[in-house]
């Protein structure tokens, strides 16, 4: 399947589910310092691969999908929970590539540069990701 | 407080970024990518190496990674209750959380062992 950019769902987006997500991203952010004052680099680091921001997203893909569905007269709650299943679906490939992105930087962020790794492992996540969902597809 | 703000502003914006991206593309499965991109460790992670030294930072890296397995064997629960029950994503994606949780803290319990 081909990769296509389509801006038309940016449109169903309203200004408050941009809000939203914001304010997810930066209470996890925040948190997951905090957490890591707390009780230490090792509880705090399990909370840098929290699915924070998933559960808002996946429910908004839901939403958007019922009612492009509903506007075209038909029941669209099925075929929202089945786009939410896709995405959740694909987000476990990303977390493939999340793995892959803790390792490289446990391994070289002591020995290298900081930016060079986060840069770098950033990169391999979205190799990675995009390496395991080509070899779903074709499967 | 100063410090929390800046992780706040931050987190906040790399998450956004990350979620724009996923709305941008098309089909969905490759959209979901963006639902684990590294929005929220990006932000800790860089803010981390300034503030506590390569090596704190080094050490959370090598936690994530059993909250990285932890976050796709969520997922793939989400998704496969998603496909065959009758249960919104809202419900589904927040109930299943603890598993998350169970599964980080498990890995990370066996690996203090």
């Amino acid at each position: 399947m081909q990769v296509k950019i389509d801006a038309s769902a940016l449109k169903q987006t309203r200004w408050y589910e941009f809000g939203a997500r914001f304010l997810f991203g930066g209470l996890i952010t925040a948190g997951a310092g905090m957490i890591a004052k707390e009780f230490g680099p090792a509880v705090g680091g399990l909370f840098l691969a929290f699915p924070a921001i998933f559960p808002a997203g996946a429910t908004l893909i839901e939403k958007h999908e019922k009612q492009k569905k509903e506007r075209a007269g038909l029941h669209g709650s099925a075929r929202g929970r089945k786009a939410a299943a896709v995405d959740a679906a694909g987000a476990s490939i990303g977390s493939i590539g999340l793995f892959v992105f803790a390792l490289v930087i446990k391994r070289y962020l002591v020995s290298h540069g900081p930016w060079l790794v986060l840069t770098g492992a950033t990169a391999i996540w979205l190799a990675v990701s995009l390496l395991v969902w080509q070899v779903r597809e074709r499967m | 407080m100063k410090v929390i703000l800046i992780r706040f502003l931050i987190g906040g914006v790399a998450v956004s970024l990350f979620s724009f991206l996923g709305d941008l593309f098309k089909p969905k499965s490759f959209a979901g990518l963006f639902g684990a991109a590294p929005s929220v460790a990006l932000a800790t992670l860089g803010l981390t190496v300034a503030s506590d030294g390569r090596y704190y930072a080094a050490a959370e890296a090598s936690s994530m990674m059993a909250g990285a397995v932890a976050f796709f064997i969520y997922a793939r629960c989400v998704s496969w209750i998603l496909m065959r029950g009758r249960f919104a994503a809202l419900w589904v994606t927040i109930s299943l959380l603890p598993v998350w949780g169970m599964v980080a803290f498990g890995l990370w319990y066996v690996r203090l062992k």
